[in-house]
């Protein structure tokens, strides 16, 4: 059978993006307050370095895959902070819904979400909330900014487009070999 | 190319350029009759069409609001989107999947077999399977039908070849790739399929039948048939005798049109037939036009639906290839001993990763959902598609609220499952699990409803007036020069898919719409 490389092409492409808008690389990877792989954050304009990291480990924690670094999930929740900057009314869904999360987390484990060690333990938290409209929202985005990523679908085996490359009829629509004889 | 007169009052106006309206259209074209189509929907042609779920969504779905309710879960998920059908020249036929079977015998008399079912509104059709069986045999051939008309079945894909071999451990015995209105060699000016995939999405090489590039252009040849794109009926104008005068209908630049008709034939689906109906309500008719049975509206049927996804040791790739290519018929006969009446079918289906995400388990999130599609490439998968009863407080009605973008009310969705559909649902999905657990599933995932893409019977046939909409040609009861095209006229639904009953029944209906035309009876 044609197997599909699930190897990722995307590597870092999206920190190193982040960091270039921010501040020089070279000062933001010798700067002892911010890591190049918070870099992304920062950017934010409308919501807190700390609410976009907290909303990443929230998007990982709503559909972890761990096959999938953190790029796929920031490309994925980055657009909140522009709608956030347009939108008030989504930018007090955010940060109220981070907000309320951390003091959940806090009352429980004390420390804020992010720092919260075991994702099942995480997981209770979001199940509290699952009825908030913060958390249908950030979760119905999620299905669409996702797995809608054209990166991310070859490391779920799935090829995209086709008719570009003249269908399957030569490259592997029957090309199953294990079943059991018919 | 034809452009007739806004005033020309002896052209035949269809609503719709699917399945029915398209081949309506080229049917009476083809006759000589004069016929304007109106299209809601912009003209895309198939080499326009996107591979890709998202995109081609936004290109080709009907997503004009819609509101629904009942105990359904398609409206707690998808509440704005009932149903999942193209807005573009050539309607659903641009992305239906091509499978094409005829009704049983006792589909057509569904009363008659099935008995009173309480809550059913069962009535047997005012036409038998012998009276269909040459209409049907025109539009295989029309269409190009596998498997008829001397046309090989279409190559097994992975996906095909999972569900044969796990069907045949099962002890299933009709099983193959379908009869499908897809080419398996070219055939009437188009090619081959090429396993694209992406059915679903508008076939990029023409080798799925659909009315855009088959029935449409044939008719516009014949310089008898005008397709007006974007253009989007508001309400049929009658005169002081009760017949059919004329369409208002929205141009595309949102300006409002009156054309006028010698005949009018609706042909918009199940959902936007019945509301351009209602909304044609007047002070002669004013619980909407074709409506003195109050059955407009009424009996909406969606198919008894679900999915079956499985997960193996090793690859699939169940998304290379035609979608619905296979099919599994045993369970398609009524055999009331399982638990209810009716029958259905197992069919080959895939879904890309996105749209995998959306309608797996919709709502669903944390590992167990993540985990299953982790195991994407390792999927095989199945559509369930069986008879539903039709249930009268199923209903389209206008929405009380929503208005559309010229003031109209909006298309309201009532439906609720019938327990015969519950219970034929529990089965397939046992079934279906069956097939795959034979040859080494490691886990199943029994796959809710996706929103409706078979809608049926909102303007039923009858023999009598009383019983509903039109009588067994799609003649309105009561307006004589007012015609259903589409599948909103189907008594009951059946077991298979409804395209090629559609189609039959508007070559049928040409023919008799001509007739009657040259009898002057209308």
């Amino acid at each position: 059978m044609r197997e599909v490389d699930r190897r990722s092409k995307h590597s870092r492409r999206v920190f190193l993006k982040g960091a270039a808008t921010a501040v020089p690389v070279v000062a933001v990877a010798t700067s002892a307050a911010v890591r190049i792989e918070d870099a992304w954050a920062e950017d934010a304009s409308a919501l807190s370095p700390a609410t976009m990291k907290t909303l990443l480990k929230v998007a990982r924690d709503i559909y972890p895959h761990d096959v999938l670094g953190d790029s796929y999930y920031i490309t994925a929740i980055k657009p909140w902070d522009g709608k956030a900057a347009k939108d008030p009314s989504v930018k007090s869904l955010i940060s109220d819904g981070i907000a309320r999360l951390d003091q959940n987390a806090r009352d429980r484990h004390k420390v804020a979400y992010a720092e919260v060690p075991w994702e099942a333990d995480r997981v209770v938290l979001l199940k509290e909330i699952e009825g908030s409209d913060f958390f249908q929202k950030v979760r119905g985005d999620l299905i669409v900014s996702l797995y809608n990523q054209k990166e991310v679908w070859p490391r779920f085996g799935y090829e995209g487009s086709s008719a570009e490359h003249g269908g399957y009829i030569n490259r592997g629509f029957a090309d199953i070999d294990w079943l059991p004889k018919a | 190319m034809a452009k007739f007169d806004l005033n020309d009052s002896s052209v035949v106006v269809i609503v719709g350029s699917g399945a029915g309206g398209g081949t309506l259209g080229n049917e009476l074209a083809q006759k000589g009759v004069k016929v304007v189509i109106l299209e809601a929907g912009p003209r895309i042609e198939n080499h326009d069409f996107v591979n890709d779920e998202w995109e081609s969504f936004s290109q080709l779905a009907w997503t004009d609001a819609r509101t629904t309710s009942g105990t359904w879960r398609v409206a707690k998920d998808f509440s704005g989107l009932p149903a999942w059908i193209v807005k573009a020249v050539g309607g659903s036929t641009t992305h239906w999947a091509g499978a094409s079977l005829r009704f049983d015998e006792h589909e057509f008399k569904v009363k008659t077999t099935y008995g009173n079912i309480p809550g059913a509104n069962l009535l047997d059709w005012p036409v038998t399977l012998a009276e269909m069986e040459p209409w049907y045999a025109k539009a295989e051939d029309k269409m190009g039908v596998t498997r008829t008309n001397g046309i090989p079945g279409l190559p097994g894909n992975n996906n095909f070849k999972v569900l044969e071999a796990g069907a045949k451990k099962l002890g299933y015995k009709t099983v193959h790739t379908g009869n499908m209105a897809i080419n398996s060699q070219p055939r009437d000016g188009r090619g081959a399929c090429q396993q694209i995939g992406f059915c679903f999405q508008g076939c990029k090489s023409g080798a799925k039948w659909s009315t855009l590039y088959t029935e449409i252009p044939k008719g516009e040849a014949t310089g008898n048939l005008e397709v007006r794109p974007s253009s989007m009926a508001i309400k049929i104008e009658h005169d002081a005798g009760g017949k059919v005068t004329g369409v208002v209908y929205a141009d595309a630049s949102g300006a409002m049109q009156r054309q006028k008709a010698r005949i009018v034939a609706v042909a918009g689906n199940s959902i936007e037939s019945p509301r351009l109906l209602l909304n044609s309500a007047s002070t002669m008719f004013p619980d909407g036009l074709a409506n003195s049975s109050g059955q407009v509206g009424r009996n909406y049927m969606r198919h008894m639906t679900g999915s079956v996804y499985a997960v193996f040791e090793k690859s699939v790739h169940m998304y290379r290839g035609t979608t619905m290519a296979g099919i599994i018929r045993d369970e398609a006969a009524n055999n009331p001993k399982r638990g209810f009446v009716g029958g259905y079918e197992m069919e080959t289906l895939s879904i890309g990763l996105p749209f995998m995400a959306a309608f797996l388990n919709p709502g669903a999130w944390g590992r167990p959902f993540t985990s299953a599609l982790d195991g994407y490439p390792r999927m095989a998968g199945m559509w369930l598609v069986g008879e539903d009863m039709p249930q009268e407080t199923n209903r389209i009605t206008l929405d009380p609220v929503v208005k559309d973008k010229f003031g109209q009310p909006v298309a309201s969705v009532h439906f609720d499952d019938h327990p015969n559909d519950i219970a034929m649902r529990t089965h397939a999905y046992k079934q279906g699990a069956a097939v795959y657990d034979a040859v080494g599933a490691t886990v199943t995932y029994p796959t809710p409803p996706y929103p409706s893409t078979h809608n049926l019977g909102t303007n039923r046939m009858s023999e009598k007036p009383r019983d509903g909409v039109v009588n067994k040609f799609g003649q309105s009861h009561d307006v004589k020069n007012l015609f259903v095209s589409d599948g909103s006229q189907f008594t009951s639904g059946a077991a298979c898919n409804p395209t090629l009953t559609i189609v039959a029944l508007a070559i049928r209906q040409a023919d008799y719409i001509a007739g009657a035309m040259q009898k002057r009876e209308i």
